[in-house]
């Protein structure tokens, strides 16, 4: 089946498409009663976040636009100490696409559902001119646990700044594919539930996550020492890198400090609970490679500051990303 | 000896204040990415030249780009970098929003497989570089014409080196040494600062791109530069070669036959810096077919009077004394050649402040 | 200007290119500028091979520390 504008009409074509194809892959009570809003249980400190989704190629290696949908948002609730519990999911679908592409994003996005423990129980689908692309939007509810204050206003001189795992992974995949470059790099797209979890439910007192998206960790990390004021100093020998990473940025002229993840996190703890941070993150699905990236000390003159000590002792001054990141040969 | 050695001798340099320029842009992103300017003794000064072809180019060649761009089936591919660069009125991107068909490529042999394919479209390379980059169009046209591929085009904004780090001496910057571009020397060979070296009596340094082939590098030049007299007097030559795992003396000559073969020599606009004669290469008149109208692009428009990019260019200021620096010019809003491309040095000085 | 990165030639196919590796990165570069062979590390750049790397960058080091000497 090819999606046409018919099945943006309201009528019988979408009802085939979404009965078809989202309500078999989204399966649940809450979804099926297919209302008009969806009624679900919870109560107290809810978190709530959105996001909007569009990526080229639609499926890569690692996976496709539906996982990466449900990894943003679930991430963006998880940054807050939030149990992810629910989303909602709106599609835009661009005339022309195959209903067999459309199905293994809604396929993705229900496994990736499941693993991440969230249940997708609102949706929509609208069909626009174009030529087979897809478009999603994700919102997100989740609970906060009491007693967690997780903000990126929090880090505190005396944190350590840990990261989940290897820089850029997400970006290059994508970037590979449009610029004729084969590897097997993969991307890391990733619900991080079991790593944040694990933190929370063994007292360590975490201060700030955030994940690692768009801008890549400088980015990241300049936006979250000007919100808490601080200085925050990376290793640069320390930073986790996949060796094809590393060369695909060496041959498009890209630093991996601004080449974005999408299932990596930072999280900033007291230097005392580092190694015990570290061991749980490790332990986690999708955190073997976490390792300590740098120490947060006094900020200078009230305002932030993103350094990297180099391999040969000098200090780089970083600043967030600036226009696109395009890569550079010339 | 090792590293820390030479480490430890530039910071603590006490001698007479010195100048290095670099005048390749990759060199600029190394430089800030390796640190190394606070780990050197505050004596010694290093500043960026106009190392970067994309931010060189003047706008009269964006606006052509953008208007080949904007033809009936016709396509303009060309690098990244060249996307963001302002022509008078827009850049290659912002042009790609309203219409214009413009495609990123990894190299200019990606057109190939777009022109076999498409064979009533017209390609259009927006043909960026300096002497490391030339050779790579050569290949191009090599293979152009033994498959009779007749629908790609070549917009040329070539460029060499000696003839800018002639002007520069020329025109009274400050300068007490070169850390000589490695890429272009793998192509020229360390040759090709010979004449330079010994006609201003100042070091060229071939140098490599890693931390520990900068410091290296730039060690080779203090100390060319400290012993300048002696190896004159020894009539030892000023330029050497501390990138010796790709740069050769005489270089790559297959690839400097194969320019010699499609490209001559002619007059080029630097971007905030006027004409230079003999500066820049285009395509030799038997070629002429392939060329979209490369001559005489030479509309330089500045966007912003109160620019100085030209002063930071020569290294006579510091991008810090310019006014414009990080208040209207800033790698969003770029006013000036230095600060368009993410290798011109007011944008790595923006990035490192 | 200028980003080139050495790699590992693979493969060397008749149609005036070659599979070079970067570190499990693969690119079809074109050889019309050197001669190579299958094994040799060579510097890349946009697509094109420039020049095959004499030796890697730990020996350049060693045999530059000597060459420095001269200075001190």
């Amino acid at each position: 089946m090819i999606i046409t504008m018919a099945h943006g009409s309201g009528g019988a074509a979408t009802s085939e498409l979404i009965d078809e194809i989202f309500a078999k892959a989204f399966d649940n009570d809450v979804l099926n009663e297919m209302e008009d809003s969806a009624v679900v249980p919870g109560s107290g400190r809810i978190a709530v976040t959105t996001d909007s989704f569009v990526v080229t190629p639609l499926e890569y290696p690692g996976g496709n636009i539906g996982r990466l949908a449900v990894c943003g948002t679930v991430n963006d609730l998880l940054m807050r100490g939030a149990t992810p519990k629910y989303l909602t999911c709106g599609y835009i679908i661009q005339e022309g696409t195959d209903s067999e592409l459309l199905k293994r994003v809604a396929t993705a996005m229900a496994e990736t559902a499941a693993e991440a423990g969230v249940k997708i129980v609102a949706g929509d689908t609208k069909v626009i001119e174009g030529n087979g692309g897809i478009m999603i939007n994700t919102a997100g509810v989740g609970f906060v646990p009491d007693g967690v204050d997780i903000s990126a206003t929090k880090i505190a001189p005396g944190d350590v700044i840990l990261v989940s795992g290897n820089l850029g992974d997400h970006h290059a995949t994508i970037l590979g594919s449009r610029m004729n470059i084969t590897n097997s790099i993969e991307s890391d797209n990733a619900p991080l539930n079991e790593m944040v979890m694990a933190l929370l439910d063994n007292g360590i007192d975490v201060h700030c996550l955030r994940d690692v998206t768009r801008g890549g960790l400088a980015t990241v990390l300049k936006e979250l020492s000007d919100s808490s004021k601080v200085t925050i100093t990376l290793e640069e020998e320390s930073l986790p890198l996949n060796p094809a990473v590393r060369d695909f940025c060496g041959l498009l002229g890209l630093d991996p400090l601004y080449m974005g993840n999408e299932g990596k996190m930072i999280a900033a703890v007291p230097k005392d609970q580092a190694e015990a941070a570290l061991a749980l993150i490790r332990k986690a699905k999708y955190g073997e490679a976490a390792v300590l990236v740098g120490e947060v000390t006094e900020g200078v003159d009230g305002h932030g500051d993103l350094l990297v000590r180099t391999a040969i002792g000098g200090i780089r001054q970083l600043d967030v990303l600036q226009g696109e990141g395009l890569p550079r040969i010339c | 000896m090792e590293l820390q050695t030479y480490i430890e001798y530039l910071k603590n340099y006490d001698g007479p204040e010195v100048t290095f320029m670099e005048v390749c842009g990759s060199h600029t992103a190394a430089i800030a990415k390796s640190g190394i300017a606070r780990v050197i003794s505050p004596k010694i000064h290093l500043v960026s030249g106009p190392g970067c072809p994309v931010c060189v180019s003047p706008s009269g060649y964006v606006d052509r780009l953008i208007a080949l761009a904007k033809e009936p089936e016709t396509t303009v591919c060309t690098f990244g970098d060249l996307l963001r660069i302002p022509g008078t009125e827009y850049s290659l991107n912002e042009a790609k929003g309203q219409g214009a068909s413009v495609e990123m490529v990894y190299s200019p042999m990606d057109v190939i497989a777009l022109a076999k394919e498409h064979p009533d479209h017209t390609y259009v390379f927006g043909a960026v570089g300096f002497e490391t980059t030339v050779p790579v169009y050569t290949v191009l046209l090599d293979e152009m014409l033994r498959e009779h591929i007749t629908n790609i085009r070549l917009l040329t904004a070539l460029k060499v080196m000696p003839p800018v780090i002639g002007w520069l001496c020329d025109n009274g910057a400050h300068i007490d040494g070169f850390i000589a571009p490695g890429h272009v020397s793998v192509i020229t060979g360390s040759k090709h600062f010979e004449a330079l070296s010994r006609q201003y009596g100042i070091p060229f340094a071939v140098t490599g791109f890693s931390p520990k082939e900068l410091v290296l590098g730039i060690y080779g030049l203090l100390r060319m530069w400290e012993q300048k007299e002696e190896l004159r007097q020894q009539g030892d030559s000023l330029t050497k070669n501390f990138y010796p795992s790709v740069v050769t003396t005489e270089g790559n000559t297959i690839a400097q036959a194969k320019v010699e073969q499609y490209f001559e020599p002619g007059p080029a606009v630097w971007r905030g810096m006027g004409e230079i004669a003999d500066s820049g290469l285009y395509l030799r008149p038997e070629y002429a077919a392939y060329d979209a109208g490369s001559r005489g692009l030479d509309e330089d428009h500045k966007i912003n009077k109160a620019c100085r990019c030209d002063q930071v260019l020569m290294g006579k200021i510091s991008s810090y004394d310019c006014p414009l620096f990080g208040k209207v010019c800033t790698p969003l809003s770029p006013q000036g050649a230095c600060m368009v491309s993410s290798e011109g040095s007011c944008y790595q000085r923006y990035l490192n402040r | 200007m200028c980003v080139a990165l050495p790699g590992i030639v693979k493969e060397i196919g008749d149609d005036g290119y070659a599979t070079v590796d970067f570190s499990g990165n693969t690119v079809r570069a074109a050889r019309g500028l050197v001669d190579i062979k299958v094994g040799d590390h060579v510097l890349v750049h946009a697509g094109c091979i420039i020049q095959t790397v004499q030796q890697e960058e730990a020996e350049e080091l060693q045999s530059l520390f000597e060459e420095l000497q001269a200075f001190s």
